[in-house]
Formats: structure tokens, sequence, C-alpha cells
């Protein structure tokens, strides 16, 4: 007999407390507000800042697609936890415009202060929409230390961003650049431009892809064949005109309805992401795939995805580039810390590691020629980061922000309905 | 104070259809009173309605007094009325001496409990099978275990709602004679329901119809 | 039930009417004790509870979709959205795309349980399946369709067993088999994956009719065993499946992660569209994304609207076939074999999908057109698996909390809602339980976020754990009620008599002699939890990350292993739950349902 007196007195009371604490308790604990640090101006000494960043939880939303980016920034807080007392905690979004989207919610309900992100991986669309509604904090980017080794001649993108001014309100972090890869086993030549494409295509039926717009290399696709096949280039670095736009794109749809129909799936499928498409690759569903990452398939080679006899290629007349930033939002609870995470991603210690294939492959935004000897040899000793294949590795600066929502719109109405 | 069960001008209706009543009857202690009449009289309503746990979709009238207090807006945990009912209902998941000592007043300490337990195996001629499970034992020995644990809750009245219905015949003449004794020895007042003339053991009412014997 | 008509049912609040023209005992006399003040009030306050997000989400949708958007600035009333998003040259064939996909994965579902619990009813090898069902049914949509599709893809496993030795195939065929633009792809995986659902409901809702009896009858008089369930039971049963079904139509309409790895990405359904939409930085395109999301709900509901005209149609054709004497036809032997043939693959499937993830986790290099991968390497269990604890952590401190939370409240739901639902007010507080599962939920998550945010705690686990409730409590209350209320009202009546009171009687009979239902219900609420995709990526803002978060990112394309290894844990952990569950001892529950 297990009966005591007054048990249902006592287990009322502990079903009551049982359904509260069971589905309470470990949730209230996780939603105290946060307490800010200490107030920092952008412009503060560097041993303020350093000091100040003590103790502090820096929240980094950062795109988390890739279980290699994920390592290396766990890395980094790895690294600044040991050196600087600074915590990172990787927040992980899978699109970089819900985080804005949640800032210009605190704007608009006055929370200036205590916010939950404290830096942002962010480029493009999203940072002009960020830094015309004034989300972002700063300027803070020229006052990093590391600023005076970024290549901001070399690598133009670096200071304008997808030709916005960054104007010290978002720190480089790392280059892109639309390349192209291929298995040579397959014994295939690939075309070395956008207009050779066709003739490929045609005599390859089926074997080639691009992700669906709007999937950012999907995107970059239709920007790089606007890029080559537009009589005027001048005019997509500026807000486009509504007047002008069917004009300036009737060679691009002309080129793609005349490409889509020796695509993969006849072009009526399209992988989701270059991810996907690179899967293919390896399922030898298609001959070519396309990335963002000049170093993708030397680190799919190194991570056992493509097969070592892959190559990568930059198109004869050059592909786009950009680069890719972190900012600080303007309700930041540790901005401090943030500034000095920032500063950390540009060290060439940092920059070097994520340019490691093994690692992550991510190109890196400093001047070799600003570098110390030490410096110089940790990237030299790099396993080829740079894309292999001739001509050079010839940039094309990315077009204006509007261009691209406007492309992607069009592109689906053409080819989505 | 009148001992026993009294229900004056009790009805019983459905919405608007009468189903028994009016009612008015006295039930001494030790005594039992049979209730019979058709399917659909209102003879399972009427128990429930005694022993508190009627319907909400039913309304009753009238009132009922136990030992001369009126069981009204009582819960039917602090009437004190055993109910009976033509399956034996003991808890399957418990064994035979945790279901008798479930129904023992919780005031009881545990050793008396225990007591209590025995002697009420005893008395019912079921010696070692305390510790068994109901399904492992017979149709008999469950019908009784059920009435002794209706017993050990120390109940005032008894309602017997078709116990013996579900017993075979020879089974069923043991157990009613025996059911009827312990009540008789207990002293205490119970309503039997039943379709089965033989089961009768006193005053028998038919409802909705004369009070015959 | 016996003679137990006239008497108090589970649940029923313990309150009589007065006599006519004799008032008396007024209810606020009674001693209740506040454990039947609290279990009678319980359902009231939950439905509010339940109904203030939800309603808070629905208007949180439908403002800006009529250009008001509260955290952006001042309303603007505009009907700009609307015209936006029915002037978007993607919405037609969205919408096309949807309504085929949405109500035919539902028929065929729908038809796939029917034929399959008709056919094999009553047979051993069905005893065998129905033990299997619920923990197969656990697997999370997430991963079932990532495993599903390397198994169909043209250069998936299927193919690569045969190729190139059998099929001539030295590269893959381009053939459109996953991601087909008409979304067959998509329509058969959620048609095999609901239609597991169903056939448990199915079971379930037998449990409360006399089934097998009618059916022998029917047999005796010559009924095929298939013609005789359809005409006997099915009328019987189909209404208690009906909420089901409608949950059913409303998530195949509105399906996000199943679309995403399965449907074709140009043009999308209307549920990844919008999605899309709201990830697109621009005020007119969240705009559109609010109206799209505010449509979603008013084509569910008419949607749910239709299907039940079509249902008064069918019976109302089906009616004479009731009384013709037809004893055996051809139509029923197609069902049968779509239903035995569907099950066939629903299982298969996910056995398949589920060895493919597992395939998947340990490989190396593994090219077409290899079966099996060249080489075998933990690595990614051991390198790439960091992140896994905190994945797994989150899944199951949400998954724990959430079943525990929701089954909790079922009880006390049941304990305090009357049994029979004759009161309006109960069937109102029944309707506002169940919305969730037939309201999409991309229609009130959107405004939801909006409430987490205001309350500043959106991208906590709190709030991730109370979206999550919204939709465990419906499904845990369903898999419950029908035991609840299965168990004999007596049984509560007869320790009542004994002298516990209502919360006794409720610790120390009803809820041993139901445990093996409450386990089930419970894990059924574990594994509806770790498989909600949207409301983790909604409320959690990233800041959660759970294995179904991670699944659906990894599972789009990118890397199988890693999808592989965090499928695999999304499936082993609900299953485990599951088989948990069905390892409670029974014996209980099932006295006393054969007592019922």
């Amino acid at each position: 007999m297990k009966d005591r007196p007054a048990l249902s007195d006592l287990t009322r009371r502990q079903t009551l407390a049982g359904l509260s604490i069971a589905s309470m308790l470990p949730l209230t604990l996780s939603a105290c507000a946060r307490a800010d640090g200490p107030d920092i101006a952008p412009d503060a000494p560097w041993d303020e800042v350093i000091a100040a960043a003590r103790g502090q939880t820096v929240n980094w939303a950062a795109w988390a697609g890739d279980p290699k980016i994920n390592a290396y920034i766990a890395w980094t807080g790895a690294v600044l936890r040991k050196r600087f007392d600074i915590a990172v905690r990787h927040i992980k979004t899978g699109d970089t415009a819900n985080t804005v989207q949640t800032l210009l919610a605190d704007k608009a309900s006055g929370r200036a202060a205590g916010g939950r992100t404290d830096l942002v991986w962010i480029n493009g669309e999203n940072f002009n929409a960020a830094r015309k509604a004034g989300l972002l904090w700063g300027p803070f980017a020229q006052r990093l230390p590391h600023w005076r080794l970024v290549d901001t001649e070399g690598k133009p993108a670096t200071v304008s961003d997808f030709t916005i001014p960054i104007e010290g309100y978002e720190s480089p972090w790392g280059m892109a650049q639309l390349t192209f890869f291929y298995d040579s086993a397959r014994g295939t030549m690939p075309p070395r431009s956008v207009p050779a494409m066709l003739d490929w295509a045609a005599a390859h039926p089926g074997r080639m892809a691009y992700p669906a717009p709007p999937d950012f290399v999907g995107i970059a696709f239709v920007k790089q064949a606007l890029l080559e096949l537009i009589t005027d280039r001048s005019v997509l670095y500026r807000p486009f005109a509504d007047a002008e736009f069917a004009a300036h794109t009737r060679p691009l749809w002309a080129f793609l309805d005349a490409l889509h129909p020796h695509l993969w799936r006849k072009g009526r499928a399209y992988p989701h992401d270059y991810r996907a498409l690179r899967q293919l690759l390896e399922d030898r569903e298609v001959d070519i795939a396309m990335s963002f990452n000049p170093s993708e398939a030397a680190t799919a080679v190194a991570g056992g995805f493509l097969p070592p006899s892959s190559r990568s290629y930059i198109l004869d007349g050059g592909t786009i580039q950009n680069c890719h930033f972190v900012a600080i939002p303007f309700n930041a609870a540790a901005k401090a810390a943030a500034m000095v995470t920032a500063n950390f991603l540009l060290s060439p210690e940092a920059q070097a590691r994520k340019a490691d294939t093994k690692v992550w492959g991510d190109p890196t935004v400093l001047d070799p020629a600003k570098l110390s000897a030490e410096d110089r040899a940790r990237f030299a000793a790099l396993a080829a980061p740079q894309p292999i294949g001739g001509g050079e590795a010839k940039g094309l600066l990315e077009p204006h922000p509007s261009w691209q929502v406007k492309l992607a719109e069009a592109w689906r109405a053409r080819y989505a309905s | 104070m009148k001992a026993g069960l009294t229900l004056s001008n009790v009805t019983i209706a459905i919405g608007t259809r009468h189903l028994a009543g009016p009612l008015s009857v006295h039930v001494r202690p030790g005594e039992t009173l049979s209730l019979m009449g058709p399917s659909g009289s209102g003879k399972s309503s009427l128990i429930a309605h005694v022993s508190g746990v009627l319907d909400p979709a039913f309304t009753a009238g009238g009132s009922i007094m136990l030992d001369g207090a009126v069981l009204d807006g009582v819960p039917v945990e602090r009437r004190r009325i055993g109910v009976l009912f033509q399956d034996d209902l003991l808890f399957a998941h418990m064994t035979v001496a945790e279901n008798l000592a479930f129904a023992v007043p919780r005031a009881v300490n545990r050793h008396e409990r225990w007591q209590r337990v025995q002697a009420a195996l005893h008395e019912a001629e079921l010696p070692g099978i305390a510790a068994r499970r109901p399904e492992t034992l017979s149709g008999g020995q469950r019908a009784r275990v059920a009435l002794m644990r209706a017993l050990l809750a120390e109940p005032r009245a008894l309602l017997l709602d078709e116990p013996f219905a579900r017993l075979d015949m020879a089974l069923r003449e043991r157990i009613r004679a025996f059911t009827f004794a312990t009540i008789a020895s207990r002293g205490i007042p119970a309503l039997l329901v039943t379709h089965d003339r033989k089961d009768v053991p006193g005053r028998l009412m038919e409802i909705g119809g004369e009070e015959l014997v | 039930m016996i003679t137990g008509a006239a008497y108090l049912s589970p649940g029923r609040n313990f309150r009589r009417e007065p006599a006519a023209g004799k008032p008396r005992a007024q209810p606020a006399k009674r001693r209740l004790g506040s454990s039947g003040f609290a279990l009678r009030y319980f359902p009231a306050g939950f439905a509010i509870l339940l109904a203030g997000p939800i309603a808070i989400g629905l208007a949180g949708a439908a403002l800006p979709a009529f250009g008001c958007h509260p955290a952006l600035g001042p309303c603007r009333w505009s009907l700009a959205p609307w015209h936006a998003l029915f002037g978007d040259p993607g919405f037609a064939p969205a919408l096309r795309l949807t309504l085929f996909t949405g109500f035919g994965a539902t028929f065929a579902a729908a038809a796939i349980a029917i034929g399959a619990v008709a056919a094999l009813h009553d047979t051993s090898l069905f005893a065998r399946i129905r033990l299997w069902l619920a923990p197969v049914l656990a697997v999370p949509f997430a991963s079932f369709a990532a495993g599903l599709a390397f198994l169909a893809a043209p250069s998936g496993f299927v193919a690569r067993l045969f190729s190139p030795w059998a099929t001539g195939w030295d590269t893959p065929p381009d053939l459109l088999i996953v991601n087909d633009p008409r979304g067959l792809a998509l329509l058969a995986a959620l048609a095999l994956k609901e239609s597991l659902f169903l056939i448990l409901m199915l079971i379930a809702a037998e449990g409360q009719t006399q089934a097998s009896g009618a059916l022998r009858t029917a047999r005796t008089m010559g009924y095929g065993t298939m013609r005789g369930w359809m005409l006997t039971v099915l009328p019987q049963v189909y209404p208690q499946i009906r909420l089901p079904v409608y949950a059913v139509l409303a998530a195949s309409l509105t399906s996000i992660d199943a679309a995403i790895v399965l449907g074709p990405a140009a043009p999308a359904p209307l549920a990844p569209l919008t999605l899309a939409w709201y990830g697109f930085f621009e005020e007119a395109s969240q705009a559109k994304a609010a109206a799209a999301a505010f449509f979603q709900l008013v084509l569910a509901l008419l949607a749910i609207g239709l299907w039940r005209v079509l249902e008064l149609a069918l019976t109302a054709l089906a009616r004479p076939i009731l009384s013709c004497g037809v004893r055996q036809g051809f139509g029923e032997k197609a069902l049968a074999a779509l239903g035995t043939g569907g099950l066939a693959a629903a299982l298969a499937a996910t056995a398949g999908s589920a060895l493919t993830l597992a395939l998947w986790s340990v490989s190396g290099r593994w090219s077409w057109p290899d079966a099996l991968p060249e080489t075998f390497t933990l690595a990614m269990w051991s390198a790439d698996a960091s992140a896994l604890p905190t994945l797994a952590g989150n899944t199951l401190a949400l998954a724990l909390s959430t079943s525990i939370a929701a089954t909790l409240a079922a009880v006390l739901w049941l304990e305090g809602a009357p049994g029979s639902g004759t009161a309006s007010g109960t069937a109102r507080r029944q309707a506002i339980v169940y919305l969730p599962l037939l309201v999409p939920q991309i229609s009130f998550l959107f405004g939801l976020q909006y409430l987490w945010n205001r309350l500043w705690i959106d991208g906590t686990f709190l709030a991730v754990a109370l979206s999550h409730l919204l939709i465990v409590f419906p499904y845990v209350l369903l898999v419950l009620s029908e035991p609840y209320r299965a168990l004999d009202p007596r049984i509560a009546i007869t320790a009542r008599t004994l002298g516990a009171g209502r919360m006794r009687t409720l610790l120390r009979i009803k809820l041993p002699l139901l445990a093996r239902p409450l386990a089930i219900a419970a894990a059924v609420g574990f594994s509806v939890s770790t498989s909600l995709y949207l409301p983790t990526v909604f409320a959690g803002a990233g800041r959660v990350p759970t294995l179904t978060t991670e699944a659906v990112a990894l599972a789009s394309g990118a890397d199988r292993r890693a999808a592989g290894m965090v499928g695999l844990v999304l499936t082993v952990l609900p299953f485990l739950a599951l088989l948990a569950a069905l390892a409670m001892p029974g014996r209980g529950a099932r006295r006393a349902r054969s007592i019922a």
C-alpha cells in the first residue's frame, strides 16, 4: 500500500506545479532580457574598446547553410574567448533578411538598446536596406586596427558593396567571385563565355544547370549573362529605370529563351541552390557547376564531395566579384566586443585560415603587399586557394542592388509561371 | 431523525419527456427494496440520481434524505452511498487487496486498513486471493470482491443496479443470498434494480406504477 | 455502455438542473473543492490561452495584407498587397500547383488509408503492421523527404542499383522524377506519409464502433470483407476521421518542408513562394507575402468546405449501393490494391529513406553509378557532429516540455470538458483548440512573430515552445480523446462512490488505467514537436536551431552526409519515444476497454 494521508491535496499541488515547471521553468530562464554592456563610441581609443569588450557575449547572426563555415565561426569564438575574454554565440540564420526585419521591428518599437544581435553577416541588398533604415551602427570599420591591411584598391568591392559605399558601416570579411567548375576526367571542355554556353549546351543537352533565382548564385548567373550581353554596362551601375528595363534586358531574355531547352530537365526544373548543383555534378547529372566561392571545387575535393580531377575556372571576360561583410546593429548590446570580433576577422591569422581550402577556402580581403613577411608566409603555405586554369581572375563589379530585385522578379515572371 | 433512505416526490425527466415518478418511498436500515419496470422506465436514472451522478442532460425533482439529512447538492464522494453495477468494475490495475484498501476511509491508519481488508476477504470466504489481479478471478469471486469493496467504504446506503444479471444461474443463487444476508447484517438500506422476480427479497416497487407489496 | 446512459460521462461537469419551480441547492453551495473548481474552469481558460495567440497571429497576417504594418509605422490601408499578389505572374501557376498537390495528396491518402484498412481488416498481418505504424509515423517529414529524394532521383539509389549493367545508363537519365514541375513527387510523398496518419486515426475510430461485429454480420450475409467493411463500418468511422482528414488537407495545401525538398522550384507552390517573398527584403514583397499568407488561410477554409461538399455528394451517390445487394464488385478490388500497395509503399519508403540516411551519414565519396559508397568514414560523426548535441538538446528539450505540457493539458481538458459536447460553448471551445490543425501554419506564424517580438521573447526557447504547444496540443488531444472517452464512466463513478474525490479518482484510477494511451499521446506529441519546421524557424529566428531546421536546411541539396546524419538522429529520437510508449504495460487499459 502506497497510500498516504492527504494525498489528494499533495498530488493536486504537485500536478499544478508539475504542469507549470515542466513547461515553463526551462523556458523562462532563457527569456531574460539582456543587459547592455558599457556604452562605447565608434571612435573610442582601441585599448578602451578592448577593455570594454572583456566578458561580453557577441551574438553573431550568420547564414548557417554550410557546415564548413559554421565550424570556422566556432573557431573564431574559441580564439576570442581565450585572447579577449569574449564569448561568441552563432545565431544560425537561413536568411539575413530576417535579421534585418527583426532590427526594423526593434527600431519601430523604440528598442534602441539591449538588442539581441551584436554582429551580422551582411552584404548587397540587405546592407542597402539596413543602411537606408538606419539600422546599423558606425562608422566603425576604418577605425579597426587591421583596416589598413585591406586591399581597397585591388579589390574595390571591399569599399563599394553592390555600388553602395560602405562608409564605415560594415567591415569586409571575405571575397567572392562567380566561379565555374567541372570534372576534367569526363573529357568535356566547358564554355569560357556566356555566349559560348549556348553552343556548348546545344551540343551537350541536359548537362548544364543553374540554381533558380532568387537564389543568390542563380541570380548571379543571370547578372553575369546580362553583363556580358548588354551593350552599355554602365547603366547597370545606376538604379534601374523602369522605362529602359525591357530594352536593356532584351538580349538577356533572348539568350535564356534559347538556352533553357538545352538545360538539365529541359529547363523545367532547377536546383534549389549551388550546393544542390554541386551534388548534381557529383551525381553525374550535369557536367558544370558554379559557386560564389572560387575555392569551392578545391574545398569539395578536400571534403570528398568531388573527385580530385575537378577543376575550376573563371570566364575569359571575367566574372562578378563581390565582398561580404560584418556589420554592427544600431541597438547591439556588445558593440565593443563586436568591434574586437570584426577586427580579429580581418587579422592575417583569421584571414589565412579562412582562405585554407581545408577549412573554408574563402578568399582574403587583405592586400598581400601590406602584410609582413611572416604573414605573407601564412598565405603562401596554403594549398592552391586561387582558381585553377587560364587567364587572370578578372573581377566584374556587382550591379546596383535594385537590378538584382527586378531581375529576379522578371526571371520568375518568365520562367517560373 | 428517521434512519434509512427516503425519497419524496422524486421525478426524473429528460428534456420535456417525463421518465419516472413522482416517487415517494422509505427504505428502512437493513431492508432491500426492489425496483422493477420495463426498459427505459428510468430505473437506472433513479439510481444515478440517488448516488449523485445523474447526467446533466436529465432533470430531477423532489428530494432525497439519508438518515434524516438532505442529500441534494452533496458531491458523490461525500454521500457515502455505495453502488454495485451489472459489471463488478474492479480496478484492473490493482490487486484484490489494493481494490479493497482503496475503499477503506482515508482516516484509517495503515495497519488497521490491512486488518479490514483481511477481515473482508475472510467474511466473503475468499482466502489467498489478496495479491491476485482481478482478471485472474472467477465470476463469483469477483462479484464478492466488488460487494466487499463497496462495504469497506462504510456506506450508509447501497444501490444495486442489476448486479446479478451477468452471473450464471447456480452462482446467482449463492451471490444473491450472500449479498442480502450481508446487507441485513450491516443494517443499511438498499435499493435493488432488477428484471428478475427471483431476485426480489422483500418489498417490490414497479417504477411508474403502484407499490405492490 | 450498457446501463450508463443516465450516468455522468467522464469529465461531465458535476451539475444538475434544479427541478422546475423548485429552486434548490445552488451549484455554488456545493463543496466541490478547489480541485473540482480547477478542473471545471480549465477548458475555458485554456481555450482562451490558445485562442489568444492564434487570433493575434491571424490578425498579424491580415493587417499587413491590407497595408497596415504595425511594426513599420502608421497604417496606410490599401489593397495594394492583393493587387501585387494576384498580379504576380507566379501566383496562378503556384495556386494551380498547390490545389493539385493538396487535393491530390489528401484524396490519395484517404483512399490508401480506407483501402488498406478495409482490405486488411482482421488479418494477422494487419495486427503486426499496426504495431509499427505509430513509430513509422513518427519519422519527420524532412528526413522522410530527403531519403525519398535520394531513393527516387534519376541518379538515386534505385537507379544506381541497376546501372549501368541493366539500364545501360552511363550517366543518369535526364528524367524529371523529383522536383517535377507538376508536383507529382511532392503529391506522392505527401500521400504516402499522410496515409499512415489516417490509418492510425481510422484504427482508433474503429475502436469506438462495433466494427468487427458489423463486419461479421455483413459477411454472414455473403458480402466480401472489403465491401462489407465499406458498407457497414466506413459510414460509422468516417465522421470520426473527418477532422484528421481536414487537417491533412490543410497541411498538404500548405506544406513547406516537403515542398522545399521534393516540390518544384520554378514555379514553387504557394507556401514556399510565400516564404521566398518574406525573405526578400522589400516592403512591397513583405506585404505580398502577408497577403499570400492570409490568402492561404482563406484557401484552406474554402478547401475544407469544398471537401465537405464532395463528401455529401459522394454519400448521396453511394447511398443506392448500400441497398443494391451486390456482394462483391470490381471497385473495391481496385481500392484494395491501391490501399495495400500504398501502405506497402509508405512503409517501404520510410524504411528505405531511413536506411539511405544511415548510409549517407557514414559514406565517403559516393558517386554515380556506385550503389554503395566507395569508402566509409565516421568523419561526419566525429568532426562535423559538434553542433549535434546542441541540435539534439534543443529538439529534445522542446519535444519533452511541449509533449508533457500538452498531455497534462489534454487530461485536464478532457476532465473538464463535457463528454458528448451538446453545449454550443463546448463546440466552440473544441473548434478553437483544433484550429491550429486546420489553419495553415504559415498564415498565423507571421503574426505570431509580432506577438513574440512585442513580448520581447522572439528568438527564445520560450517563444518556440509556446508556438510548438499550439500545434502539439490538438494532436495530443486528438489521440487521447478516443481512449479517454472509451473508458467506462462507471469505473470512475464506482471510485467516487467509494469516497474518492475527483482528483484522487483521476490520479489513482483513471490515469493508471489510461497509462498506455497517455504514453502514446505524449509520444505523438513528442514526434509532432520534433517535426515542426516553420514554427521553429519563425519563433526561433534562427536562435533555437533544432534537428528539423538543420535537416531542412541541409536536405534541399547540399551536403548529403550531414543531411544523413541529422536526418538519422531526427528519425531515431521520436522512434525511440514511441517504442518507449508502446512498451508501457497495456494490461490495465486493455482490461478497461474490454469492460466498456
